[in-house]
């Protein structure tokens, strides 16, 4: 297989930009109430964890990795796809995307 | 050479005997409607094939042989072998003859007595059906072929107590017949069970080789002899399940004769004789199936003094009888028992047929109280009634006489207390008998101005059976003429090869002195004509007429009720149970066993129950709890 | 290939049944079983000359987990497949002089049933066995959920858990058994030819145990079965107790006792004690009560206490008596619970005590129900006989104690079989105006074939008995 490719940056950078990116996403999945903005936190979240997917990828000199993140990212796609679909709809018929007011799903 | 041909002859008719009363079952019970009244005779004519078969056999057999072979093969597994067998010996043709013989006259009787009943054809078929069961008992080869018949004759007299099916009560006395029944039968059962385990087999020759290794009063033998025993005490109403018996006279009087006096009653005291052998070798149990026999002896007679249905009567006396011919096995007189089977057979089938001829001369009644006077009316059945009396109360010539006198004898030889025992007995049966002779046929008639109008003598078909079964208990006792009088006895003679181990084992009986016999025999007369005197005394002279049960009193009136022992069943053993049934089901079953199940299904629910509450519907709360699910899992992921 | 046949042919008839409406899918119900019986019978004739060569089939399903669809017969599969096929046609019968909701359905999930239980009975490896096992339970669920009388709902359901609860056990034991297997196969043959496997055999035996005894049922595993029985449809009913619960009892034979040896040794005197206690425990329940298909439902469980017995005391007596009395139970219950439903269908009235006097209307039915009854009372030259005189025979050989409590079955079963019958069929009417026509043409052939069979096997039980012997002495081994 390829051997690692000589890496500039330590790897580390990768990860903690990717927990900073987490973080924010995990934040703002918390702290918001607007679904379509939870929804592009989870987005967020799961674009950082392909990042530390890829640069582990790239470190350890294995695409199995990578071969991951495409996959991520197309059940990313079908997922905002459907979520998206979802919102439209509900804020068709309720008129707003609060989490807090959409909570008929109970019990 | 010359005996196994005869033998190879009598394997035809062996295996006829039997199959003539089914195919009577059949014809009689698939065609009952369209043959009507014929069923009747078709019924009889079967039984009288099967009884020509078996004076066939009876005059065939070469002396000392005995026919021993399999039909077929029933069950088969591991290294054990049952099969369907027959077994053609002395004893087993006395009690053919017996059955068969008997079993016709009152086949012939009941064409008579149940002519107007419409359950004609049913109850011949039923009758067939139980001499086939009969005839099985008494021909196997094996227990287990005995077994058949055992369990065969409890369901038909299951069946023909309860023959009057509209009448609950007669119900309930059928339903208990078969139970006490039932109870025996799990005795002897277990009899079986142990002889299968230790002796390799059922069929009485397996078993009379393998009990020859074993000492005698071997604990196996005195078990397999006591269980056995148990089921002799059901199916022959001894102590403590007699009271079917006297219950069991609900059904069409008839089957009272054949089946409760006659045939199968006395199924005890064959298969007790058909192990004479196992018996001889378990003295403990002959001791206890001798006490038994005494007790009951004792004790029916007793309480056959105060009852006023004429059927009852018949019935203690029956158990008591009964009792009389235990109490011979025990003492190891066992064709004593046997020859008292067979003069018992026809006095009592004779008493009971005369009952029977009574009642329906009487339109029903059966209350001795309401009768009297009645040998005006109805002379064949008051002649051959008194001889039936005589002879049970045993006054020489008569049968009962000398099968009585030769239990007798033998209790004076071995045990002087049964001897006293039985023969207060005795004097007990000549009283209570005579007594009811008097009642029914002396004095003047005490019943209603229609039912005296309405007597007549019966039919000749009943009346033949009376006068041929009469001349039998008059002179039976010939057959078993004691030595005294200078004669072979025939019957012992008869079956003395059945007995021979049985007798070498027990010992050789040491006869009485002549004068003795003498004494005894003049003891037993005297004692039954002074029972006889104090009857006529009260019943003829006196006039006495027993009170209405209302108003007996004291020790009368324990006597009159039985001594309570129907009560006493019911309440220590069927009312419990019944009470513990509905506890084990409402509280046990219901509660306890159920509430486990139910109570985990009601956990199951209870936590669904609390734990959907989680779910409020809010988007947000979800989230958080799963990030701070996440970060429990990662922290626990990193801690260990 | 014969097995795949026995298989075929209820599968695909339970399929075509749901394109067929009416009257039309109750015959073709019945013809179905008809030729599936006469390929019993030709089956029978076959492995009597042949043997167990003309039925194997064996393909591997997968590799890993070591799975192989695996068919066969042996002398105890061929008995109860017997007892099948022999006894759906009767079943379906019975129901001739009914009106049934829905009949393609019906007859449909009921040919279903037959599919599955065949399946349960010749299945050789023990993924499918307990597949079919499963399926088993479906169609029965279905049949008591949409045809069953008052509080249907609940009973089924709690039966259904109860059931699946058991098989979940099973399941699990499977999995142990297939992870400690030296082989890694469930496949019988090699299961018993290696029994001490790597696991503890102790517990392992209740996880199956557990599941057999609620199926067969075992007090105190049983309080689904008496109102199951009550409220499942007559046919249902029949299904159940004739055939399904030998599936219990069959499989104690055919996998519990090979399989797990030396667990079964180590727990063989509470299983034995525990199913003597069930008998006389439902013998005495039985005594009162008032309603007639319960006491006919606790009459069973004491009856087939008798046979777990009779297994457990692991001797050729016990088990030969056992498999007798597996097929005379079927028989003789099936013939009950019918009189059952002859009774409650023209009087609408289960209550015991409150019907009587039939037998003066109706002699034919009360002859004929008095047969059954003789049969399960276990008169000599019924079939019940033979039966229960070798299951106590077996249990006296284990322990005579054992065999007198086991044997107070042939007292408490006549208690509560004549009070029952005296109560309902005898006396005089309780009810008035009760209409009470003698039996129909269907009733009549198919409790007169009941009647033939209970005597026949009576007498003639040594063809059943020469059957299962060879494969009883291998599983003793």
């Amino acid at each position: 297989m390829n051997l690692p490719i000589e890496q500039t940056n330590p790897q580390n950078w990768y990860l903690v930009l990717s927990t900073i990116l987490f973080s924010i996403g995990v934040m703002g999945v918390l702290m918001r109430r607007n679904a379509l903005i939870i929804l592009m936190c989870i987005e967020l979240m799961l674009n950082s964890v392909n990042l530390l997917l890829v640069s582990f990828s790239a470190y350890a000199g294995n695409t199995e990795g990578q071969v991951f993140v495409f996959f991520i990212m197309v059940v990313a796609a079908a997922e905002v796809a459907v979520g998206l679909a979802l919102l439209v709809s509900i804020y068709r018929n309720i008129g707003t995307t609060d989490i807090d007011i959409l909570s008929k799903l109970k019990w | 050479m010359d005996n196994f041909l005869a033998l190879t002859k009598l394997i035809t008719p062996a295996s006829l005997v039997a199959l003539f009363p089914l195919l009577g079952f059949f014809v009689t019970s698939l065609f009952g409607k369209s043959l009507k009244h014929a069923s009747g005779w078709i019924a009889s004519g079967m039984i009288l094939l099967s009884f020509i078969c078996s004076l066939f056999l009876f005059l065939n057999l070469p002396t000392g042989a005995s026919l021993n072979f399999n039909l077929l093969e029933w069950m088969k597994w591991g290294n054990i072998t049952l099969s369907f067998g027959i077994l053609i010996d002395p004893l087993s043709l006395v009690m053919l003859l017996v059955i068969t013989g008997i079993g016709f006259l009152i086949h012939l009787y009941s064409i008579g007595y149940m002519h107007h009943d419409e359950g004609f054809s049913r109850f011949f078929a039923y009758l067939n059906l139980f001499i086939f069961f009969m005839l099985i008992l008494v021909l196997g080869n094996s227990y287990l072929v005995m077994f058949i018949g055992w369990e065969g004759v409890g369901l038909c007299s299951y069946l023909l107590i309860g023959f009057w099916f509209k009448n609950d009560a007669y119900n309930d006395a059928a339903k208990k017949a078969f139970i006490m029944n039932r109870i025996g039968d799990l005795g002897f059962l277990l009899g079986m069970f142990f002889m299968l385990f230790y002796f390799g087999g059922l069929d009485f020759l397996t078993v009379n080789e393998a009990i020859k290794s074993y000492p005698i009063n071997n604990i196996i033998i005195v078990a397999v002899t006591l269980l056995l025993f148990v089921g002799a005490m059901g199916k022959s109403a001894q102590i403590p399940l007699y009271t079917w018996l006297p219950d069991a006279m609900a059904g069409p009087t008839p089957v009272s004769a054949l089946i409760h006096a006659a045939t199968m009653v006395t199924a005890g005291i064959y298969m007790i004789c058909r192990s004479n052998l196992l018996f001889a070798m378990a003295p403990h149990t002959l001791e206890v199936v001798m006490w038994v026999g005494v007790a009951t002896s004792i004790f029916a007679a007793i309480i056959g003094i105060k009852q006023n249905d004429i059927k009852k009567v018949l019935a203690y006396s029956t158990v008591s009888q009964l009792g009389l011919m235990f109490a011979a096995l025990g003492m190891g007189a066992f064709e004593s028992g046997m020859f008292h089977v067979v003069t018992h057979a026809f006095f009592k089938a004779l008493l009971f047929l005369g009952a029977g001829s009574v009642i329906h001369a009487m339109g029903g009644e059966q209350d001795v109280r309401q009768m009297g006077g009645l040998w005006k009316y109805i002379r064949i059945t008051s002649m051959t009634f008194l001889i039936g009396t005589i002879a049970i109360s045993g006054i020489p010539p008569l049968a009962g006489f000398f099968s009585k006198d030769e239990i007798l004898a033998a209790a004076y030889n071995s045990h002087k207390e049964v001897w006293v025992l039985l023969s207060i007995s005795s004097m007990i049966t000549a009283f209570y008998m005579f007594r009811v002779f008097f009642l029914t046929f002396s004095n003047s008639f005490r019943g209603t101005e229609d039912q005296k109008h309405h007597l007549h003598e019966s039919p000749w078909t009943m009346t033949l059976p009376l006068v041929v079964l009469a001349i039998f208990a008059g002179i039976a006792g010939f057959w078993g003429m004691p030595a005294v009088f200078g004669q072979t006895h025939l019957f012992s003679t008869y079956l003395s090869p059945v007995f021979e181990e049985s007798k070498s084992i027990l010992g050789s009986e040491h006869h009485a002195e002549h004068s003795t016999e003498w004494m005894l025999m003049g003891i037993a007369t005297l004692a039954a004509l002074i029972s006889i005197a104090v009857a006529y005394h009260f019943y003829v002279k006196s006039k006495l007429v027993p009170e209405p049960d209302s108003e007996t009193k004291g020790f009368a009136k324990w006597v009159a009720n039985k001594f309570y022992i129907d009560e006493l069943y019911d309440n220590v053993i069927v009312k419990p149970m019944m009470v513990i049934s509905d506890i084990l089901f409402v509280l046990i079953d219901k509660l306890v066993v159920d509430l486990v199940v139910m109570a985990t299904a009601w956990i199951v629910g209870f936590t669904g129950r609390t734990l959907r509450l989680v779910q409020t519907g809010n988007a947000g709360f979800y989230l958080f709890a799963m990030v701070i699910g996440m970060m429990i899992l990662m922290f626990i992921q990193l801690v260990y | 290939m014969l097995s795949l046949t026995l298989l075929f042919i209820p599968l695909a008839a339970s399929l075509l049944l749901l394109f067929t409406r009416g009257g039309l899918s109750r015959n073709l119900a019945l013809v179905f079983t008809l030729v599936q019986l006469g390929l019993t019978a030709y089956a029978y004739s076959v492995f009597k000359t042949d043997g167990a060569t003309a039925f194997e089939f064996l393909r591997n399903w997968s590799v890993k987990p070591f799975i192989n669809v695996h068919f066969s017969m042996d002398g105890v599969s061929l008995l109860m497949v017997i007892l099948t096929n022999l006894l759906l046609p009767l079943i379906i019968l019975s129901g001739y002089n009914r009106e049934t909701e829905r009949p393609h359905v019906f007859y449909s999930l009921i040919l279903f049933m037959q599919f599955a239980l065949n399946g349960v009975f010749i299945s050789f490896d023990g993924f499918i066995y307990y597949i079919f096992w499963e399926l088993a339970l479906i169609p029965i669920y279905f049949i008591a959920f949409n045809w069953g009388g008052e509080n249907r709902t609940q009973v089924t359901l709690k039966f259904f858990i109860y059931t699946l609860a058991g098989s979940l056990l099973m399941l699990f034991g499977f999995l142990f058994l297939y992870n400690g297997s030296p082989q890694h196969s469930l496949d019988w043959a090699s299961l018993i030819a290696n029994p001490s496997c790597g696991c503890n055999q102790s517990w392992l035996f209740w996880l199956f145990f557990i599941a057999f005894a609620i199926k067969i049922p075992i007090v105190p595993f049983h309080t689904w079965q008496p109102d199951t029985y009550k409220t499942a449809p007559t046919q249902g009913t029949m299904l159940l107790s004739g055939i399904m619960l030998k599936m219990g009892t069959y499989s104690l034979i055919r996998w519990l006792l090979p399989v797990l040896p030396e667990g079964v040794k180590e727990w063989q005197s509470l299983a034995i004690a525990l199913s003597v206690a069930g008998i006389v425990y439902a013998s005495i329940i039985a005594i009162m009560q008032r309603d007639l298909k319960r006491l006919l439902a606790y009459s069973s469980i004491a009856h087939v206490g008798l046979i777990s017995a009779g297994i457990f005391a692991m001797n050729i007596s016990g088990l030969q008596g056992s498999l007798v009395q597996m097929l005379a139970h079927g028989i003789n219950v099936v013939g009950l619970f019918f009189c059952a439903d002859i009774i409650f269908n023209r009087t609408q009235n289960a209550n015991v005590e409150g019907i009587g006097g039939i037998r003066l209307v109706a002699p034919k039915f009360a002859t004929w129900f008095m047969v059954v009854i003789l049969g399960s009372v276990a008169l000599p030259l019924t079939n019940g006989f033979v039966g229960e005189f070798m299951l106590l025979f077996g249990v006296y050989q284990y322990n005579t104690w054992l065999a007198v409590f086991a044997g107070l079955t042939i007292i408490l079963g006549a208690v509560y079989m004549l009070r029952m019958y005296q109560k309902v069929v005898l006396g005089k009417p309780i009810m008035e105006n009760m209409v009470f026509p003698d039996l129909f043409w269907n009733e009549k052939l198919v409790l007169i074939t009941i009647g033939i069979l209970i005597f026949v096997l009576g007498i003639f039980p040594k063809p059943i008995l020469e059957l299962t012997e060879p494969v009883l002495k291998t599983i003793l081994k």
